[in-house]
């Protein structure tokens, strides 16, 4: 490259100094020519130095590519593509750890003062092909389980989806019941109360699951259904026939009676989200008790979200068959919620919601609790949150009665 | 019978007889560019991330961007995009059609995911018709959420956001 431009530049010096001397006379014709053979000369060694280097970009072009494409192949495989299991298996997770700071309002009752890592939760997904998975979800709730510890490690679900096509998934195994708001979708970044609400906690009951086989349908217009066969609950007059306490958690769980559900589901509208679901069993007693006692839920639940405002509204009602349960009007177990709640912007959120539930709401005695929750979340980003909020309970006469505040911090991944 | 078994089994009925054998509705990259050009598909080109892209694009995903240029296909002033982005676990595939700063018409390609299927549906993607970008890299209007799906709406808002700034970006370097 030097050299070619020393080449030319001597010859730019040679015509120019040829066109000086032409001051003092006019060149004659054999000059003339002499000086067009050079400027042809120079010409021509210019196209060849352009063609030159056309041809050095066009290979530098090559290259560059060449090397991206390599940079970018070697960014795609580390960055989980393959066929090895653990491209095909994902972790993630979910926790959060409360402080309760509760003064109970029954004179004989004991306040509750305490820190707790309420859950730790892993999901391990695997990928056996693109339509058939694994899903499991493993939670360490109060941090140490076993005898005599407060906590309890629990697998909540266990399952093989698969994809009969794009609209239609068959799950087998133990999976999370579709019904309430936050039985299945319970990250803390994803509800607000430090606590999950009491009434689903109540009365739906979650966190509830069962094993048994499940078909899910999507459609174009925004509806999409759940049915599943599946084990069912086991209640029990020690129990006082309460609905939270038949969960057998598919712990060895008796299976002499199962149960039919369903849940139909409207989405079509955004922001908008509608749900009903059903729940028959033929005997709660699993075979127990010379009797058959059916049990039937039903569910329903609406969200609305516009713009920062949403509203939310919950309500599950349990008939029990069956005398026993009758006689202290457990035969009817019910209760609702509402819950609206303004988003202050991508950090901030305030809620407020009232609760009413009753697991004896079948006689005309007062056993109906209700609580009045008020409070904030604050999002450290999209996946970690911060809560507080206030809780005023109001209780049947004889039970607990909590009021006070509770702190919460809580993740996802 | 019990009325909530009876309304349980006519679910089922109503499941299994009109879904058995439902197709999907997806629509592969190619087709989807025919349709943004109107079947003349120009020659794609690259936008490399320079320095100032990548701190841009880090604040609209949350995280640097993993490629050093994105492929785009432009004819006039109309720019169309092919961009993936994880929902919950899986990669969901969007394509976008960027004219005039705002989004013409943006298609999922490809859902990955085992809940969010709504993201696919028109009845949630009409609303990013006509939407732009504003100066601090968010959409100038409410994208409303489905309830469950958190993960997945909040990608497609990403990836929106991501094609009207890459338009931007190709329409500033031309």
């Amino acid at each position: 490259m030097r050299s070619t431009m020393k080449t030319l530049s001597v010859a730019i010096i040679l015509a120019c100094g040829v066109n000086v001397s032409a001051e003092d006379k006019t060149p004659d014709l054999e000059e003339m020519w002499k000086i067009i053979q050079q400027q042809q000369a120079m010409l021509e060694a210019q196209k060849q130095e352009i063609e030159r280097l056309k041809n050095e970009a066009k290979e530098t072009e090559q290259k560059v590519e060449a090397t991206v494409m390599a940079v970018e192949d070697s960014m795609s495989a580390s960055g989980n593509t393959g066929n090895s299991w653990y491209n095909k298996t994902s972790i993630g997770g979910y926790g959060e750890v409360h402080y309760n700071n509760l003064e109970n309002q029954l004179a004989t009752g004991s306040d509750k003062d305490m820190i707790d890592v309420h859950r730790f939760v892993l999901y391990v997904n695997h990928e056996f092909t693109e339509d058939v998975r694994f899903v499991s979800e493993l939670e360490l709730e109060h941090s140490l389980a076993g005898d005599g510890k407060p906590g309890e490690v629990e697998l909540e679900q266990a399952y093989i989806e698969y994809d009969l096509n794009d609209t239609n998934q068959v799950k087998a195994g133990m999976f999370l019941m579709p019904v309430g708001m936050i039985n299945e979708t319970h990250e803390p970044p994803t509800f607000y109360g430090v606590e999950r609400n009491p009434v689903e906690g109540n009365i739906i009951p979650t966190t509830w699951w069962e094993a048994g086989i499940s078909w899910t349908s999507q459609f174009d217009n925004g509806f999409s259904t759940d049915l599943a066969l599946s084990s069912g609950l086991y209640l029990t007059p020690g129990s006082s026939f309460k609905i939270r306490s038949g969960r057998q958690k598919v712990a060895e769980a008796k299976a002499d009676s199962g149960a039919l559900h369903g849940r139909i589901k409207y989405t079509g509208i955004p922001g908008l989200t509608l749900a009903l679901t059903g729940y028959y069993q033929g005997d709660y007693n699993q075979g127990e008790t010379t009797s058959e006692d059916a049990l039937s839920m039903i569910e329903t639940h609406l969200v609305y979200n516009i713009e920062q405002f949403t509203i939310k509204a919950l309500y599950a009602s349990w008939d029990l068959d069956g005398t026993a349960a009758a006689a202290i009007g457990a035969d009817k177990q019910k209760g609702w919620f509402i819950e609206p709640s303004y988003r202050l912007n991508d950090d901030w959120g305030i809620f407020a919601r009232y609760n009413r539930w009753d697991n004896a709401a079948g006689d005309g005695i007062d056993s109906a609790f209700s609580q009045i929750d008020i409070g904030v979340s604050y999002w450290l980003t999209e996946d970690v949150v911060f809560k507080a909020d206030y809780q005023n309970q109001s209780s049947p006469s004889g039970a607990n009665e909590y009021d006070g505040f509770n702190l919460g911090v809580g993740y996802q991944f | 019978m019990n009325i909530v078994l009876r309304t349980l089994i006519a679910l089922a009925v109503m499941t299994t007889s009109s879904q058995l054998f439902a197709q999907g509705t997806y629509q592969s990259n190619a087709d989807f560019l025919k349709e943004a050009f109107d079947d003349r598909v120009p020659e794609p080109e690259m936008l490399w991330i320079s320095r100032q892209i990548k701190r841009d694009v880090s604040e609209i995903l949350g995280n640097p961007p993993s490629q050093l240029r994105v492929r785009y296909w432009q004819k006039e002033q109309k720019t169309a995009w092919i961009l993936e982005e994880i929902g919950k676990e899986k990669l969901i595939t969007m394509g976008f059609v960027v004219s005039n700063n705002e989004i013409e018409k943006l298609s999922v390609l490809a859902f990955r995911e085992t809940r969010g299927w709504e993201i696919k549906h028109s009845f949630f993607t009409d609303q990013f018709n006509n939407v732009r970008l504003k100066e601090d890299l968010q959409l100038d209007k409410t994208i409303d959420g489905i309830s469950g799906a958190t993960l997945s709406v909040r990608a497609a808002r990403k990836l929106a956001r991501l094609a009207l700034y890459y338009h931007r970006s190709v329409q500033s370097k031309s």
